[in-house]
C-alpha cells in the first residue's frame, strides 16, 4: 500500500510541471480543522484536532500530496453553532483550505452545511450520527444508525447477547439519541416488541442527578423480562451516569447497558471496575488487534507524548476520511472539489480493525460493526462483530418518509435524497 | 470488597485442604476439565463452565472465579490453563486448582479466555451452588444470592441440603428465599408454589415482584391468584417506599446545590457580587482532588482512603487563594457596579476555563471513589448509594460550621458589621477591604471543598463549574440573598420538588416547571424565602 501511494506522489511530482518544481518546495496544500477547541465539546473534539495534526504530519513525512506538503490550518468554533458556519466560511474564503476536516454535534454539522454548499468544498465528518442526510459537499466517516445502533441491538435480541425483552432507550435531549430512538423504537417493533416493553427517556445535556432514573431502570427491569438499556447519552453526562449504575449495584449481568456514545475517552474519566461488562458499539476499538492499529497506537502516544493516552472511533474515522481524502486527490489529480468528488466514490483505504473501508456513492462508507464490553483497564473486548463490512445508510429503511429515499451522488443520478416511490430527487415531499 | 476478601480466604482455605494426601489424585482429575476452557469460544465455553459446576467438586471454585473475573489464561505453547494475575510487564501465574505459584510470564505467551455478560451470569450461579457450603458465612450468603438470580430448578436439592446445616440465621432466610425462586421455576406441584410465593412476597421488593410478574403471567389456577395477590401487595407498599425514596432523592440533590451554591451565598448574598466565575471556584476545587490523588497514587498509595481530607483543607486554601486574588486585582475596584463585575468575572471564568484546560487537558480527569464511598446499602426498601449519603452529611457539617464562623468568631463579626454598614465598620477601626478581600476567600473556598464532594459525583472536567453556576444562581435568590438559612432551605425545597417532578415529568420539563416555579415565585416575593428587614436592606 505504502508502495503504491509513494509511487502516485511520485507521478504526482513528475506531473506537476516542470517550471512549478522549482517553487514546489514553498507552495502547499492546505487543510482545515474545524473542531472546538474551547466550550462544552473541546472535551471530545480537542483529542480529533490532535489526531488530524498528527495524520497530517506523518503523510506529509510519506511526501505530502501530490508533490506538496500539507498545511493544516486550525481554527476554534469554540461550542458556538453559529460560529461553526462563521469559521467554515473563513477558512475556505480567507484561507484557501481544500478541504475541511471536522464538526462532532450534528447541530455544528448541520450549521455549516450551507457554506460548504456555496462555496463548493468539502467536509470530512468523522463521528457517528442519526443520518437522515444526504450532502454533495460532505464524506461521513462515522456510523449511520445501520452501521451502529441497529446491530447493537441484534446482538442483544440473540442468545449470545442475552435474549433481551425489554429495552430502556435513555437519550440526551437534542437531534441524534431523538433520531436514533425513533428509528430503534420503528425497529424494535418490527420484531414483535410491544409498546409497554419499550421505556424512553430523555435528560438535559450535563444532567448530573441520575438516581431518579436508575432507580427507574431497576423498577422497570424488574418485570420478569430480561431488560437491557440503549444509552445515546452524550459525553458529558456519562461519568455521573456510570457512577450512579456502579454504586447501584446494577450489574451488567442482569441490567447490560449498551452505549453509542461512550468510547475509550470517555472511559479515561471513570473508575471502570464497577462496570466491567457493560457494552458499547462502535467501528473500532483500541483493542483491535491488528499491526495497523498498533502503529496508529504508537505513533499517537508519541505524538501526544503521554504513553496512557487512548484512540478512539471517532480518530480512526478521520484516519479513514484523511486517507479517502489523499487517496482521492492522487487519483483526480488536483484537489479541486468537483474532481475530488468524482474521484473519491469507489476509493478504498484500509481501516484499523484489519480490513478495508470504501466510500459509497451515497458519501457514507462501509465498516465492521463491533460490539465490546467494559473492560477493567479501561478498554473494551470485543465480544461480537458483523461477519463482513456493513455500508453506512443514508435513509432509514425503518422510518415512514425516509425509507423510499436513496442517495447517490454519481452521475447521472447525482442527488442525495432520490425518492424511488415518485422517481424524483428532492425527499419525500415531492 | 469485604466479600471478596473473604473469598480469597476460602480458597487458601480450599487450597490448604485440598493441597492434602489423597485430594491430590483427585484433583488431577479434574484438570483435563479446566484445561478444556482453553478451547472454543463463548458456546463452548457455557458448556465447559457446565462440566465443571456438574463435578460438584468445590475446587473448580477459583477457576471459575479467575474466568468471570477475567484472570484466566491459557498458555499459547501447551494450552495449559493458568489463572494470571498481572505483574509488571508480564503476568503471574498460578495453578488453577492447587493454587500452586507457577512462576511468571511474558504478555504475549499466554492468551485470555474470553468471557461476556452470559457466561459471567452461568459462572455466578455455577459458583453459587459450589459455595453453598463454604466455611465463611459471607461466602455462603453471596453463594445463596447467587443462587436466587438463576432461580435453577436443578439447585433445589443442594440449596436444601445447606439449608438444614445452615447455623447463621440470615443466610438461611436468603437461601430458603433462593429456594422458593427455584421451585416457582421447577415443575413442583401447586402446595410447594403457593408456599414459596408466601416466602418471596414477604421480601416484599423488586427481585420478588420481578418473579412474581413471571409467576402470574405464566400460571393458572390457585397459583396465579395467589401471585396476583402477591403482586399487588408488593405494588402496594412500594408504591409507599417510593415516595420516600423521592424525598431522600431530593434531599441528596438538595444537599449537592447546597454545597454549590452557599459558597455564593456568601459572596452574592452577603457582598452582594455577582461572581460569575464561582463555579471554576468548584471546579479548581475538583482539580486540587485530581492533583492530591495523582500523587498520592504515584508516591503513598496507602494514603488513598484519606485522600480525600487531605483534599478538603488543600483546595480550601487554592480556591481560596485565587478568590482572594481575584477580589484583590479586580473587584475591588468595581463596587458598586453590578453590571461591571458581572461582565469582568465571567471573562474571569473564561480564563479560569481555558488555563484548566491548557495545564490538564480538555478531557475529563479521573477522581477515584475511595472505599468508604462506593457501594449502597439497602434500607428497607430504599437503596441509599454511599457517595450520596456522606454528601449530605458533609453538605451539612459545612453549613454548621459556616454558621459558626459567621456567628462566633470576631471575623464573622466584622463581616457581618461591614455587609450592614460599611461606613460605621469603617469607623470602629475594622479594615474594611482587608474584610472584603477575606470574605471573598472564604465564599470561593468554601465553593473549592464544594469541589471535592462534586468530585465524587461527577465529571472533573474544564465544565464542571458552568453546570452549577445558574443553579447556585437559582437557590440564592430563591432562599433570600443575604441569609444562610435561605439557601439551606432553598436548596432542599428545590432538590425535594425537583425530584418529585421528575418522575412524572422527565427530567428536561422537570427543570423548567422548576424554573417557571421561581420566576413566580420571585414575581410574588422579590426578596426571596427570607427576606432580610430592617435599614440593611436600604443601605
Amino acid at each position: 500500500m505504502k508502495k503504491t501511494l509513494t509511487g502516485l506522489a511520485l507521478a504526482g511530482l513528475m506531473t506537476s510541471t516542470f517550471a512549478g518544481l522549482s517553487y514546489a518546495q514553498e507552495e502547499t496544500i492546505k487543510v482545515g480543522i474545524l473542531h472546538s477547541l474551547s466550550g462544552t465539546m473541546a472535551i471530545s473534539e480537542t483529542t480529533l484536532k490532535d489526531a488530524m495534526l498528527m495524520l497530517i504530519e506523518e503523510q506529509n513525512k510519506k511526501g505530502g500530496v501530490l508533490g506538496k506538503k500539507l498545511e493544516a490550518v486550525v481554527v476554534d468554533p469554540a461550542s458556538d453553532w453559529p460560529l461553526f458556519a462563521e469559521k467554515a466560511r473563513e477558512l475556505i474564503e480567507v484561507n484557501g483550505v481544500d478541504a475541511v476536516f471536522g464538526c462532532w454535534t450534528s447541530v455544528s454539522r448541520k450549521s455549516v452545511l450551507p457554506v460548504f454548499e456555496e462555496l463548493n468544498s468539502l467536509l470530512f465528518y468523522p463521528v457517528q450520527y442519526e443520518g437522515e442526510e444526504s450532502q454533495r459537499n460532505v464524506f461521513y466517516t462515522g456510523a449511520a444508525p445501520n452501521t451502529q445502533a441497529i446491530p447493537a441491538v441484534d446482538y442483544l435480541m440473540s442468545e449470545e447477547g442475552g435474549s433481551v425483552e425489554r429495552w430502556v432507550l435513555a437519550g440526551t435531549d437534542y437531534v441524534y439519541p431523538r433520531t436514533t430512538n425513533k428509528i430503534l423504537e420503528a425497529y424494535l417493533k418490527s420484531k414483535g416488541v410491544a409498546e409497554e416493553d419499550i421505556m424512553i427517556n430523555y435528560t438535559p445535556f450535563g444532567h448530573s442527578d441520575w438516581q431518579t432514573i436508575v432507580s427507574d431502570i431497576k423498577t422497570f427491569g424488574s418485570a420478569g423480562k430480561k431488560t437491557a438499556v440503549v444509552s445515546t447519552i452524550n459525553g458529558d453526562a456519562n461519568v455521573p451516569f456510570y457512577k450512579e449504575l456502579g454504586n447501584a449495584g446494577i450489574k451488567a449481568e442482569d441490567i447490560p447497558v449498551v452505549a453509542f456514545s461512550v468510547g475509550e475517552e470517555e472511559l479515561a474519566g471513570l473508575d471502570t471496575a464497577p462496570l466491567v461488562g457493560h457494552l458499547a458499539a462502535w467501528n473500532y476499538f483500541q483493542s483491535a488487534d491488528t499491526d495497523a492499529n498498533a502503529e496508529f497506537i504508537e505513533t499517537w502516544q508519541a505524538f501526544t507524548g503521554d504513553e496512557d493516552r487512548v484512540t478512539n472511533d471517532p480518530m480512526e474515522a478521520s484516519y479513514i476520511g484523511f486517507n479517502m481524502w489523499v487517496e482521492a486527490v492522487e487519483k483526480a489529480g488536483t484537489t479541486d472539489a468537483d474532481a475530488v468528488i468524482d474521484a473519491i466514490v469507489g476509493v478504498s483505504v484500509p481501516n484499523l480493525t484489519g480490513g478495508y473501508s470504501a466510500m459509497m456513492p451515497n458519501h457514507h462508507i462501509t465498516k465492521p460493526v463491533l460490539i465490546g464490553e467494559i473492560q477493567e483497564d479501561g478498554q473494551f473486548e470485543t465480544v461480537w462483530e458483523t461477519s463482513g463490512l456493513v455500508g453506512g445508510d443514508a435513509w432509514s429503511d425503518y422510518l415512514e418518509g425516509s425509507k423510499d429515499l436513496i442517495s447517490d451522488w454519481r452521475a447521472p443520478m447525482s442527488c442525495g435524497n432520490f425518492n424511488v416511490k415518485t422517481g424524483k430527487c428532492g425527499g419525500s415531499d415531492s | 470488597m469485604s466479600f471478596l476478601k473473604s473469598f480469597l480466604m476460602f480458597l487458601c482455605l480450599m487450597a490448604g485442604l485440598v493441597g492434602t494426601g489423597a485430594a491430590q489424585s483427585d484433583l488431577e482429575s479434574l484438570r483435563p476439565l479446566v484445561n478444556a476452557l482453553a478451547e472454543g469460544k463463548y458456546k463452548e465455553t457455557q458448556k465447559q463452565i457446565g462440566d465443571l459446576a456438574a463435578t460438584g467438586n468445590p475446587a473448580v471454585a477459583p477457576a471459575l472465579e479467575a474466568l468471570g473475573a477475567g484472570e484466566l489464561f491459557f498458555r499459547k505453547s501447551d494450552k495449559q490453563v493458568f489463572i494470571a494475575k498481572k505483574a509488571g510487564k508480564g503476568y503471574a501465574l498460578s495453578d488453577p486448582l492447587t493454587l500452586e505459584d507457577a512462576g511468571e510470564t511474558g504478555r504475549r505467551a499466554v492468551t485470555k479466555i474470553k468471557v461476556n455478560n452470559n457466561l459471567r451470569r452461568v459462572i455466578r450461579s455455577a459458583l453459587g451452588s459450589l459455595t453453598l457450603l463454604a466455611p465463611d458465612p459471607k461466602v455462603r450468603m453471596a453463594a445463596a444470592e447467587a443462587v436466587f438470580k438463576a432461580k435453577d430448578p436443578e439447585a433445589i436439592e443442594s440449596l436444601e441440603a445447606a439449608i438444614a446445616k445452615e447455623i447463621d440465621d440470615d443466610v438461611r432466610l436468603v437461601m430458603e428465599q433462593a429456594r422458593a425462586a427455584a421451585v416457582l421455576n421447577s415443575d413442583g406441584s401447586d402446595g410447594d408454589k403457593l408456599e414459596a410465593i408466601e416466602t418471596l412476597a414477604s421480601m416484599g421488593n423488586r427481585e420478588a415482584l420481578s418473579l412474581l410478574i413471571g409467576l402470574r403471567d405464566s400460571s393458572e389456577g390457585e397459583v396465579q391468584q395467589a401471585a396476583t395477590r402477591a403482586v399487588n401487595t408488593i405494588n402496594k407498599s412500594l408504591a409507599l417506599w417510593d415516595n420516600a425514596q423521592n424525598i431522600w432523592y431530593g434531599i441528596s440533590l438538595g444537599s449537592v446545590l447546597l454545597l454549590a451554591a452557599i459558597g455564593l451565598a456568601i459572596t452574592f448574598g452577603v457582598m452582594g457580587v455577582i461572581n460569575m466565575a464561582h463555579g471554576e471556584m468548584v471546579m479548581i476545587g475538583a482539580y486540587v482532588t485530581f492533583v492530591v490523588q495523582e500523587l498520592i497514587r504515584s508516591s503513598a498509595p496507602g494514603l488513598f482512603e484519606y485522600s480525600l481530607f487531605i483534599a478538603l483543607p488543600l483546595a480550601f486554601l487554592v480556591s481560596g487563594a485565587i478568590g482572594v486574588g481575584i477580589e484583590r486585582g479586580v473587584i475591588r475596584w468595581l463596587y458598586g457596579r453590578p453590571l461591571e463585575t458581572l461582565l469582568a468575572t465571567w471573562g474571569i471564568s473564561l480564563i479560569l476555563q481555558q488555563a484548566v484546560r491548557s495545564i490538564f487537558g480538555p478531557t475529563n480527569r479521573e477522581v477515584g471513589n475511595p472505599d468508604w464511598m462506593s457501594g449502597a446499602f439497602e434500607l428497607g426498601q430504599l437503596t441509599i448509594t454511599y457517595n450520596r449519603m456522606w454528601i449530605v452529611v458533609f453538605a451539612i457539617l459545612v453549613f454548621a460550621g459556616l454558621m459558626l464562623v459567621l456567628k462566633k468568631t470576631s471575623f464573622g463579626l466584622f463581616t457581618r458589621a461591614v455587609t450592614q454598614n460599611r461606613r460605621m465598620a469603617a469607623s470602629m477601626g475594622i479594615r474594611t477591604p482587608w474584610i472584603d478581600a477575606m470574605t471573598f476567600g472564604l465564599g470561593s473556598g468554601i465553593a473549592g471543598i464544594a469541589g471535592v464532594a462534586l468530585s465524587q459525583i461527577d465529571n472533573v472536567s474544564p465544565n464542571l463549574g458552568q453546570g452549577y453556576i445558574i443553579d447556585s444562581f437559582m437557590v440564592v435568590v430563591f432562599g433570600g440573598v443575604g441569609n444562610l438559612w435561605g439557601t439551606l432551605v432553598g436548596a432542599m425545597t428545590l432538590g425535594v420538588v425537583n425530584k418529585f417532578l421528575e418522575p412524572y415529568a422527565g427530567a428536561v420539563l422537570g427543570k423548567i416547571l422548576v424554573l417557571v416555579f421561581i420566576i413566580l415565585f420571585i414575581q410574588k416575593r422579590p426578596r426571596g424565602l427570607f427576606a432580610l428587614k430592617g435599614r440593611a436592606v436600604e443601605a
